[in-house]
């Protein structure tokens, strides 16, 4: 069986600082990590690997600048068998129409893949429509939200997901697509010396849109769908009221602050 | 795309700062972008003092002509309306007067046309339903089927539904299947002109809330957004508003359907509003202690006819169930108020606050990042600040 994990790398937001003179992203040497939702897709598909009797290949694939080969080599780390990193002028600017496009050709070049592993969302964009548009790319049934895989086989795969409501046990036919996000208590794998050093013999291979076929009017910005026409820092909040003062004297500044904005 | 004026660029360097991806150097005083990095989130455009830096739009596409009505999909769950029908009804209502279009409600399930009066009287002038026992319980492929034969025929120009779990899976697909720019999780809708051509103009938040962003979809149509829960308001219901109804049969093959739910498992009824439905949230994290700490949270709650609502370590150690969590992997929520205890405020779990009204944070480290957003903030112990304020509250409602 082939196991396909599409893999992000973003900034690590956590350390995202915002200009107080224009409201933007300062992305001055912030580090750019493994999407968490990723790693935890990935992390999920080498455990079933482990335990799984089938002989089960894991290709870990991203498309992005050529530093993403960082995130790649981490993965290889964890488990994957092999890496593709997807790069190439003409992909810059997709939006999650065109990255579909991107990676669904992609995922059909590498063939035979049984389960698309995804992330959920990407903590830069949060747009969770990757996922879904490259199932629909490659005309496969997807689930989202899933935060456990119970088993798999070569015919289909049973998960548990999130609903709005609770959680469903769903059993899914495939080729399928599937979206990870993360199960309370989750520790990512941390390779140990010898798996990183047996990552370097693994393969590792860059494709550009050549290689994918197509007109390069399809991918990247000229292929994509949305336009991002201004960004701005959201409204300011104004300077909230911050009270270091005597329990009583602060819970009365508080009710009195309720009250004057007429909020009870 | 992005264009950089180099005429006009004074060389203040401030564009190299905001890049996100670091696709903008200087070169002899000047700046230059390195197309191949740029992802054309804007962030330079707003930065620049001079507005050397423009983005470049693509012109809309004629047959936009062929496409009208303005559609809200109306979520129900075992027949019952799910809020963001109604409320996406109060928004749509704006934004169909202003392109003189019609507004329409979308509805599927089995059995559900007791439920078109309802998409009426919040503003609906047709809703179109599909009944089929395959849509009775949601399922991605039959509701996908479903939805993209019915803009195929009546070709819609607006299309959006709530960011739910369920709205954040079935746009995509949709979008996806009929290859449309869609726009998630949006906190704001507006028409907008672009080279002569009324279009819907889509606010969300990026990077984690830090940046607000306006994206327009001008070739593909419908325009398709996915809109947070919460955030628009529903008209004042009128009964008297009657709505035509159109039912339409779609055919959902059997062969297309590759799921199945083997179990539900829905927590019992207890009769809590849910954080994402609440007008008052009492979030509490890591610093609250455990379940004695929680259980004066609830009391709080009540008292302010509110919900309770958790950081995730809490979630972690079996203190709330994960239905209450707030955050990246957790809930979304947009309160009237939110009153924070014991949170220190990580990037992930301010991303679920960021739409309440007002923010009160009580924590005892002045450091602690989650003062930066908040309305009010208490520097204190919430052991004693809980308790206290739970008895003013009560005074005062005597
Ligand atoms: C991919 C990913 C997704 C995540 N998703 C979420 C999510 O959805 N939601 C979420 O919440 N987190 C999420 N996290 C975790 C997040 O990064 C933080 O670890 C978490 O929010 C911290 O929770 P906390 O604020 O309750 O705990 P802490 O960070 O430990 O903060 C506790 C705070 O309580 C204060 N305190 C302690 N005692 C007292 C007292 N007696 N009186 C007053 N104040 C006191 C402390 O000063 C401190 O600020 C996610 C992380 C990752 C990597
Ligand atoms: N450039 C990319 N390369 C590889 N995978 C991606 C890329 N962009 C998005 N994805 C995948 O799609 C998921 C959802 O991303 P998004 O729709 O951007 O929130 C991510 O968690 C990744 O698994």
């Amino acid at each position: 069986m082939r196991f396909i994990v599409c893999v992000k790398q973003v900034p690590d937001t956590t350390e995202v600082e915002v200009d107080e003179e224009t409201g933007t992203i300062i992305r001055e040497g912030v580090p750019s990590v493994l999407n968490a939702f990723d790693e935890f897709a990935l992390n999920l598909a080498v455990e079933l690997k482990e335990k799984s009797d089938e002989n089960i290949e894991i290709v870990a694939l991203s498309m992005g600048p050529p530093q993403a080969k960082e995130a790649l080599t981490k993965c290889l780390a964890i488990g994957a068998d092999r890496a593709i990193l997807l790069t190439d002028r003409v992909f810059a600017g997709a939006d999650t129409w065109a990255t579909a496009v991107t990676l669904g050709r992609a995922i059909k070049k590498i063939g035979d893949a049984d389960v698309v592993f995804m992330g959920q969302e990407a903590s830069d964009g949060n747009t969770a429509q990757v996922g879904p548009e490259v199932a629909a790319h490659m005309g496969i049934p997807q689930l989202t939200f899933v935060t456990e895989v119970d088993s798999v086989n070569s015919d289909h795969v049973v998960c548990k997901k999130e609903t709005d409501e609770g959680f469903v046990s769903i059993k899914c036919e495939l080729p399928s697509m599937i979206a990870c996000m993360h199960t309370p208590g989750f520790e990512p794998r941390i390779p140990n010396i010898r798996e990183i050093m047996k990552a370097k013999r693994k393969t590792y291979e860059e494709w550009n849109h050549e290689d994918l076929g197509g007109e390069p009017s399809e991918y990247g910005l000229d292929g994509s769908e949305s336009v991002v026409i201004r960004t701005y820092s959201p409204p300011p909040k104004g300077e909230g009221i911050i009270v270091d003062d005597e329990p009583e004297t602060a819970v009365n500044r508080l009710i009195q602050f309720f009250e004057d904005e007429g909020i009870l | 795309m992005i264009e950089i004026h180099e005429k006009v660029c004074i060389g203040c360097e401030k564009c190299v700062k905001v890049c996100p991806v670091d696709a903008i150097f200087m070169e002899e005083k000047i700046a230059k972008l390195e197309q191949e990095l740029c992802i054309s989130c804007g962030a330079c455009v707003t930065a620049c003092p001079v507005d050397a830096i423009e983005p470049v739009l693509k012109a809309c596409r004629a047959n936009s002509a062929e496409y009208s009505g303005v559609w809200v999909f109306a979520e129900q769950h075992g027949n019952v309306c799910r809020p963001t029908g109604p409320e996406l009804l109060g928004k749509a209502r704006e934004l169909a007067d202003e392109l003189g279009e019609e507004l329409c409600a979308v509805i599927l399930g089995d059995d559900v046309e007791d439920l078109c009066d309802e998409l009426a009287a919040y503003g609906a002038e047709k809703v179109y339903m599909v009944q089929d026992e395959k849509l009775s319980n949601y399922n991605t492929e039959a509701y996908t089927t479903a939805l993209i034969s019915l803009i195929s025929k009546y070709k819609p120009s607006v299309f959006i539904m709530g960011a739910t779990h369920l709205g954040r899976d079935l746009a995509p697909s949709v979008a996806g299947h009929l290859g449309l720019g869609l726009t998630a999780d949006c906190t704001g809708l507006s028409i907008t002109e672009v080279e002569g051509c009324k279009v819907l103009l889509q606010t969300r938040p990026a990077f984690g809330g830090n940046v607000m962003a306006d994206i327009i979809c001008p070739n593909t149509r419908p325009q398709m957004a996915t809109v947070r829960p919460h955030v628009m308001q529903p008209l004042e219901p009128d009964h008297d508003r009657k709505a035509e109804i159109i039912e339409e049969k779609v055919k959902i093959a059997s062969d297309s359907i590759k799921t199945e739910i083997l179990e539900i498992m829905e927590p019992e009824e207890t009769g809590e509003i849910s954080v994402e439905e609440a007008d008052v949230v009492i979030t509490g994290g890591r610093g609250v202690g455990g379940d004695e700490g929680f259980d004066r949270l609830r009391e709080l709650a009540k008292l302010l006819g509110g919900t309770v609502g958790c950081s995730r370590p809490i979630v972690e150690d079996d203190i709330m169930p994960k239905s209450h969590q707030v955050g990246q992997s957790g809930k979304t929520i947009s309160p009237e108020l939110d009153i924070v205890c014991g949170v220190s405020g990580a990037v992930q779990h301010r991303v679920g606050i960021r739409g309440s009204k007002y923010i009160i944070a009580i924590n005892k480290d002045p450091k602690a990042p989650i003062f930066e957003m908040a309305d009010f903030g208490i520097v204190g112990d919430i052991n004693k600040i809980v308790p206290l304020l739970i008895e003013r509250l009560k005074e005062k409602s005597c």
